[in-house]
């Protein structure tokens, strides 16, 4: 059995420790806004927070989770209010959108350790993140907006 | 109601010019279904697309009962709290489609944006095409949008006027209210609809338009509706599908296109718990299409179970025919092949005595290596059999597709499938191919339960569709003072037509149609020809198709040619296209293709062209400054998807050949523009399409086996890979709407390799850069 916190609340597991958290949070949890992109951790779509850290998901088996708190894009705000999704809004930076829950809690991270990053600082942070659609100008300019730095 | 039946022949879409001919077919049926649908009809198209919340409501055969709601036009609904409900009948990848036909409808209509509800349509051919591809959303369903929204509001008009006792002239549509220009008194659309209901629908040269000043959305910046469920993780993709009681299923398909199942042991897979059965697929029968590749199906409780209960499968495989096919090889069959004659698809005049007489000839082969859409959500589709009916949730381009392919598979009628389409996380092409949703039906069927299947992104890369290889040839003659007086075009790639007609090794008229035979060029003798290639995996389209690398051949050969001239890509092309006219095909024997469009509506003018080449030149600064050996910029301008894009890519290279992109200048002339943010948006993300396909795109085979997986060895651009600014111009225009999702592809490849050159000196003729050392 393991005890742990998703968004707040607290939950027990007691399936195969082996399952990667994606899959606990989207078979079992129905918390769908993380997703599925390569199962390997190399293109940031399913990315959650676990303490606060970025953490991929589709690699991170829930057995190692015993006590830690899993944040989610479902908890990251209460009515998706966080500067980021607000600024990922101003800018439109959504296409096709799959992606962009990744890249918003990759974003949130950032923020959180640092924030006021540097180009550099953000580009190191999202080049972890893949988005296939293309929206990488708007995905800087937006992390800017919400950082309220210089565009 | 319509009662149009595409071709029965039609067992998928064949192509783009077949779903742009059976979208105009069907496009005369819309004519009469915009206006009024019988009873039945209206009981069919809202009952099946949207039970829930417009199932209650039917036009009243006895017009003294009033209806709680309307429906005018498969596009188009009310519900009785004055809700307009408008079906998008195009699949949402990203372009926006989802957002910007209804936007179309809803401003024609004169309706409060706020109250829209946009509903998603099941896949049905009362519609028309719903094949979201060869980027003609807007261009094939612009017209229909508008015609149901003037109708409807028409008919507002008349209802208001007929409650006053006035003239329809008199009154005037604002934002879902009627209002009466004398009195200023107001009616609202869904005071009105008990009466709107009983007048007779207005004949076509009734309608009347907005023109533009009057329009309220169209032309201004509209957010996709989906945004703000998308940003809080509750938008419905493919992946996130569920129905209740549902298994999960992963399939393990042969490694080998065309190989079968010999035999296999499951008892250690069956092991794994929350695994609960295993069925073994059978493979395709010639053509493929888009059937099923067969294999073995591991079913259980979860996606993780059934992940791994496929590694525990053993199967013994029988490879087939393929088992030989090498990468190596092809690239080595290709660049032969084209070094000799082919099927001419297009001649004017003599090249070869052309080339006897010139001063200099010039020849330069191209290679372009096979690619995989790999959309940020894999292929997956959830799908129940029961009572001899099919019902999927689908992330599909091409609902219809869905339906035609299930029910071959199934043994059913077309209409027997009712196919849910989500949000798709990407499409590129790969979309319109079904084979996982026939998967996820036959898997029903034998399971006896709804079923969900998944492909990992290893399945993606290994078993998918890709977009074919090519070698091209090309031959230039020059006079004494560098005029182009001879132009030969060679070309040789699987052919999607593979797909359709097993063995096929031409390409169909998509394919030629798509860069190798309209060379808008001012050449007295030019001539292409398409040489045989065999497919030994399944080719399919990928955004911007043949362009890719019909594009990246032509501009870099044009760029040597410039180079040779002592001269750059801008100036040797201005003279190149010679004066501004519309190219006419048909003198050289060639039934223009023209993305299924007539030449009347859509000319190849080369106006337009030279128009955006010289605008990004001027902006970008291209020919002003100096090319160092590590910043260049490079420049390529193209017409495709009968749009005119012009792209500057500004290249950086480090001590140690790493190659950047600070900066592209993009110049689109797509004619009118509906929503321009979300052009603009097209283009940036061509760009970066367009830096994949040229830096790093190449998927391979040994012994008949796809060797790339994973992002690790199949990359596609991250952010610091990508342009670092991508500005986009778009031309002010009254011609008609041409495409904007594809088109900013082709010319960003060459526009990078031209650069290099600049740069370095360096002539790139084969994709991706990556494999060669650019320092």
């Amino acid at each position: 059995m393991i005890e742990l916190k998703v968004n707040g609340q607290p939950r027990k597991f007691d399936g195969d420790g082996d399952m990667p958290l994606l899959w606990y949070l989207r078979d079992e949890l129905a918390l769908t806004g993380s997703k599925f992109g390569c199962g390997m951790g190399l293109c940031g779509a399913c990315t959650v927070h676990v303490n606060g850290e970025p953490v991929r998901s589709c690699v991170t088996p829930v057995r190692t989770l015993a006590g830690k708190e899993i944040t989610t894009i479902e908890g990251l705000s209460a009515n998706g209010t966080h500067p980021l999704q607000l600024a990922w809004q101003e800018h439109a930076v959504a296409q096709c959108g799959y992606c962009q829950t990744g890249q918003i809690m990759q974003a949130a991270a950032l923020l959180k350790k640092t924030p006021k990053p540097t180009d550099q600082q953000i580009d190191a942070a999202m080049d972890r993140n893949i988005c296939r659609c293309g929206t990488y100008t708007r995905i800087r300019a937006a992390v800017k907006t919400a950082a309220g730095v210089k565009a | 109601m319509s009662t149009f039946k595409f071709g029965e022949s039609r067992q998928a879409p064949e192509s783009t010019s077949v779903t742009t001919r059976l979208a105009r077919q069907a496009y005369a049926q819309y004519d009469q279904s915009v206006q009024m649908m019988d009873r039945r009809g209206f009981v069919g198209t809202v009952l099946s697309a949207s039970a829930l919340v417009l199932g209650v409501c039917v036009r009243p055969t006895e017009a003294s009962a009033a209806p709680a709601a309307w429906q005018p036009s498969v596009y188009l609904g009310f519900e009785a709290d004055g809700t307009v409900v408008i079906m998008a009948h195009r699949s949402e990848m990203g372009t926006s489609s989802r957002t910007t036909l209804p936007m179309m409808l809803a401003d024609e209509l004169e309706a409060d944006w706020k109250k829209v509800r946009i509903e998603q349509a099941l896949g049905d051919e009362k519609y028309g095409s719903q094949n979201t591809d060869g980027s003609c959303s807007v261009r094939d369903f612009g017209e229909a949008m508008h015609k149901a929204g003037a109708t409807a509001r028409l008919l507002f008009e008349r209802a208001a006027a007929q409650k006053w006792g006035c003239q329809p002239g008199d009154v005037m549509a604002s934002q879902s209210t009627i209002v009466n220009n004398k009195t200023k008194a107001k009616l609202t659309y869904v005071e009105l609809l008990p009466v709107v209901a009983t007048l007779p629908v207005p004949k076509e040269s009734e309608l009347r338009y907005k023109t533009p000043d009057q329009y309220k959305l169209i032309g201004k910046k509209v957010p996709m509706v989906d945004e703000r469920s998308i940003l809080v993780g509750k938008a419905v993709y493919g992946m996130d599908a569920k129905m209740p009681g549902m298994l999960y299923a992963m399939v393990e398909r042969p490694p080998v296109y065309g190989g079968k199942v010999k035999s296999f042991d499951n008892s250690a897979a069956l092991q794994v718990k929350g695994v609960k059965q295993t069925v073994e697929l059978p493979g395709f029968k010639p053509p493929h299409l888009f059937q099923q590749l067969g294999g073995v199906a591991v079913l259980g409780d979860s996606t993780w179970a059934v992940m791994q209960g496929r590694k525990q499968l053993k199967i013994e495989w029988d490879n087939g025919a393929h088992a030989n096919y090498n990468s190596v090889d092809e690239k080595k069959y290709l660049m032969d092949t084209v070094l000799k004659p082919g099927k001419v698809v297009r001649n004017r005049g003599d090249v070869e005595a052309a080339f006897a007489k010139s001063a200099k000839t010039h020849e330069a082969n191209y290679y372009a290596p096979l690619l995989a859409h790999a959309p940020m959500e894999p292929p997956v589709a959830v799908a129940e059999f029961k009572n001899g009916k099919v019902e999927t949730w689908c992330s599909t381009q091409d609902p219809q597709a869905v339906q035609a392919s299930v029910a071959a598979a199934l043994g059913i009628q077309k209409t027997d499938v009712a196919c849910h389409v989500t949000l798709l996380g990407g499409g590129f092409g790969r979309k319109g191919q079904p084979d996982y949703a026939v998967e996820a039906a036959l898997l029903s069927k034998a399971a006896g339960k709804p079923v969900k299947v998944v492909w990992t992104r290893e399945d993606d890369l290994r078993s998918g569709f890709f977009h074919t290889v090519s070698g091209m040839h090309m031959k230039a003659g020059l006079d004494a003072d560098g005029k182009l007086n001879s132009w030969l075009f060679r070309s040789a790639f699987p052919p999607i037509a593979s797909t359709f007609a097993p063995g096929e090794q031409y390409g169909m008229d998509v394919e030629t149609g798509m860069g190798l035979n309209e060379l808008p060029y001012d050449v007295a003798n030019l001539r292409s020809e398409n040489c045989p290639a065999p497919n030994h995996v399944r080719i399919s389209w990928l955004r911007s198709v043949a362009h890719v690398y019909h594009a990246f051949a032509i501009h870099s050969f044009l760029d040597e040619l410039a180079a040779m001239n002592n001269t750059d890509y801008v100036s040797y092309v201005l003279k190149t296209l010679g004066p501004d006219r519309h190219i006419d095909l048909t003198k050289d024997g060639t039934k223009p293709w023209n993305n299924g469009m007539p030449v009347e509506k859509f000319p190849i003018d080369t106006g337009r062209l030279r128009r955006v080449l010289e605008m990004a030149a001027e902006q970008s600064g291209y020919g002003k400054k100096k090319a160092t050996k590590n910043r260049a910029l490079g420049i390529a301008a193209h017409r495709s998807f009968l749009s005119y894009i012009a792209s500057v890519v500004e290249i950086e290279i480090d001590e140690n050949g790493k190659l950047t992109i600070p900066n592209v200048w993009t110049v689109a002339d797509v004619g009118k523009v509906i929503n321009p943010d979300r052009v603009v948006a097209q283009m940036e993300g061509a760009a970066v399409f367009g830096t994949s396909v040229a830096m790093m795109g190449e998927i391979t085979a040994m012994n008949g086996r796809i060797r790339e997986s994973n992002f690790h060895n199949y990359p596609v651009a991250r952010m610091t890979e990508s342009p670092r600014k991508v500005h986009v111009h778009l031309v002010p225009s009254r011609e008609l709407s041409a495409g904007a999702g594809e088109p900013g592809v082709p010319v960003i490849a060459p526009a990078i390799t031209n650069a290099i050159f600049a740069a370095t000196g360096k002539r790139i003729r084969e994709l991706p850069v990556r494999r060669t050392k650019l320092v």
